[in-house]
């Protein structure tokens, strides 16, 4: 099981100083909300957390039974859902699903992504390009992409926005599912979503003073 | 590894830009130098100097394209660095190919150009396109990562590609006067090199640039 | 602090020397023979310093540490002022001995190449704000072009017996210096280095105050 350790984590932009001195530590099966204003940094925290970009100051630790484990291990074990779609619109969903598998070295067949697929109800447009989805689609897209490696880590970023009814209740099967298999971070503005973790934490609004705090439910 | 193929798969859709690009600066050229002989010399240097500028336009693209549409990120996370270097190289290598499979006839055709010892040429072409795509791609890494994108390519990129540029103009020149593969040797050599060291570099370095 | 004296000393020494010492009439050159007591030193300082920044850019890709992206940029600046008065008393001496200003022989076209690679540097670096991207694209770039300076060296002079056939006999190479304008040589050699070191030390002074304030 993979543990995560955040140490006094800052980052800043040119002047900009987005947060500093976050600390918290995951392990098993635990799930972490984000939450904070526009700007308080939620997002680059999750790509920090997905070693994206390089932190200014301090350390993030992945680690399994003692061992840290390098990028390369944590990012086979990582799945991403993030705000923007970052897939490739010109291919249809099956080709993207196809492509990312084989470019992470799984052993995927066109089968499982439509395996995937089919989970996320979106098996009818499998052979359609991205690019005519919907928002809602492209949503639900972007769970089949993270799920690729059956992630025993999970970033979320914002997950709810542009779903409908069904696909909420999609997303919360998923989270269920997660919480059994690994970690689970979740980044969000959205008050309903603040159940999905356990615990929480809580980014001030942008500038140099912070204030973090941390509650356990 | 494989990204390769399908990198070329997905961005067959923008080929046809660069394709444009090379035929209408070679109509341009045509156009001005028509009417005089140029020697062999202008000619060979001509032809480097509309693939360049072809290949500035076209090869950032597979770079700027991913910063552009967000998959960066998709591929960072799913890949290492060394298989989305190969991959975009590959595509920028076959990308070169097909521009000059149709710029080289429509250049020997446009300006008359004689060409007597055309194995030679040939392979000049095809190691020289492999230098230019080697160089390019690490500098297109880089210049995605840039603000201004057009013209700080070809910046970037002439000092670099000058010495393969040179070395090519003036095979090319030697190959048209009807050399043999083995006369221009010590050109092949050059080449090869460069190729060599080029491609070693920008392996050790591209990491660098795809991590922020 | 001592040393700077010494050092201003020197170089008066070199210049007077370069001025007065008689040197061997050469055929064509008479009193310009002289700029090789400026010119050549100047040339190979620029080099020197390109020399420092790739190092440093190695350096910094090492550790990520600031501090080389520094000592690279302020390195390429003093680069950058070497390389131009190279190439334009490369130019003016070129101007006085053949008649042109610039004819594209392997020295020249070698100074150029420098100035170019220089020049990309400073645009690569102008386009890009956030400064620990600007130091990494920066410092491979430097790498870069630094690795594909040897081909230069080698290749031009190839080129330029190919493209033009009339030579243009490049007569640095051909004079025997007799020992006295050596010395002088070599005394402008280590001075002009020296005084790179310097103006390094005071340039890296400026520039980690301005970078840093960024």
């Amino acid at each position: 099981m993979i543990q995560l350790q955040v140490i006094e984590l800052s980052k800043t932009f040119q002047r900009r100083k987005v947060f500093e001195n976050i600390s918290f530590s995951l392990r098993d099966c635990d799930s972490l909300v984000i939450t904070g204003p526009n700007g308080s940094g939620k997002t680059t925290l999750l790509r920090l957390l997905c070693g994206f970009i390089r932190p200014t100051s301090g350390q993030i630790i992945y680690s399994e039974q003692g061992h840290n484990l390098s990028w390369r291990q944590v990012r086979q074990r990582l799945g991403w859902v993030a705000a923007e779609l970052v897939l490739y619109e010109e291919l249809t969903a099956i080709e993207n699903l196809n492509f990312f598998a084989k470019v992470r070295g799984l052993s995927h067949t066109t089968a499982d992504s439509k395996r995937l697929l089919s989970m996320m109800a979106l098996e009818r447009c499998g052979n359609d390009p991205v690019a005519s989805y919907s928002a809602g689609m492209k949503q639900r897209l972007k769970f089949a992409f993270a799920l690729l490696p059956e992630p025993e880590i999970l970033l979320l970023d914002e997950p709810s926005s542009n779903l409908d009814e069904e696909g909420r209740r999609l997303l919360d099967s998923i989270i269920e599912q997660q919480k059994q298999r690994g970690l689970l971070l979740v980044a969000t503005n959205d008050p309903r979503e603040v159940h999905y973790g356990e615990t929480l934490l809580q980014l001030g609004a942008g500038d140099v003073s912070n204030n973090e705090q941390r509650f356990t439910f | 590894m494989n990204k390769d193929l399908r990198s070329e798969l997905r961005t067959k859709y923008a080929i046809n830009a660069i394709v444009m690009f090379a035929v209408i600066t070679l109509a341009a050229i045509s156009f001005t130098v028509g009417a005089f002989a140029l020697a062999p010399q202008f000619q060979a240097a001509l032809l480097w100097i509309v693939l360049f500028f072809s290949a500035s336009s076209g090869l950032p693209r597979v770079f700027i394209k991913e910063e552009e549409s967000k998959t960066v990120n998709a591929l960072k996370l799913s890949s290492s660095p060394l298989g989305v270097f190969l991959g975009k190289l590959m595509f920028n290598l076959i990308l070169l190919l097909i521009l000059a499979s149709i710029i080289v006839p429509l250049f020997i055709a446009l300006m008359g150009v004689n060409i007597k010892g055309l194995a030679l040429f040939v392979l000049i072409v095809v190691l020289g396109l492999l230098g230019l795509s080697g160089a390019s791609t690490i500098v297109a890494a880089i210049v995605a990562k840039a603000a201004t994108k057009g013209t700080l390519f070809a910046v970037l990129a002439f000092p670099i590609l000058l010495p393969l540029l040179i070395t090519t103009i003036s095979a090319t020149d030697y190959a048209m006067g009807g050399g043999t593969i083995t006369g221009g040797f010590s050109h092949i050599q050059i080449l090869v090199s460069y190729i060599g060291i080029m491609l070693t570099i920008s392996i050790l370095l591209f990491e660098f640039v795809w991590q922020e | 602090m001592l040393w700077k004296y010494l050092l201003g000393l020197w170089m008066a020494a070199v210049i007077a020397a370069a001025h007065l010492l008689p040197i061997p009439q050469v055929k064509g050159l008479g009193e310009t023979a002289r700029i090789i007591f400026f010119h050549v030193p100047v040339a190979w300082v620029a080099l020197v310093a390109f020399t420092i920044a790739a190092i440093n850019s190695i350096r910094f890709l090492h550790g990520r540490n600031m501090e080389f992206d520094y000592r690279s940029y302020a390195a390429s600046q003093l680069g950058l002022f070497f390389c131009l008065l190279a190439t334009i008393t490369g130019s003016i001496w070129a101007k006085v001995t053949w008649g042109s200003f610039w004819n594209w022989d392997p020295r020249e076209s070698s100074i150029f190449v420098l100035l170019l690679i220089y020049g990309a540097y400073f645009a690569l670096r102008s386009a890009i704000e956030d400064e620990s991207r600007r130091a990494a694209l920066s410092a491979v770039y430097t790498i870069i072009a630094f690795v594909t300076v040897p081909f230069l060296v080698f290749v031009i002079p190839r080129v330029y017996f190919s493209l033009h056939p009339a030579p243009l006999v490049n007569v640095h190479g051909r004079l025997e210096m007799d020992i006295r304008m050596l010395l002088v040589f070599l005394a402008s050699l280590f001075g002009f280095t020296m005084l790179l070191f310097w103006m390094y030390q005071l340039q890296l002074t400026i520039t980690r105050q301005e970078l840093k304030e960024e």
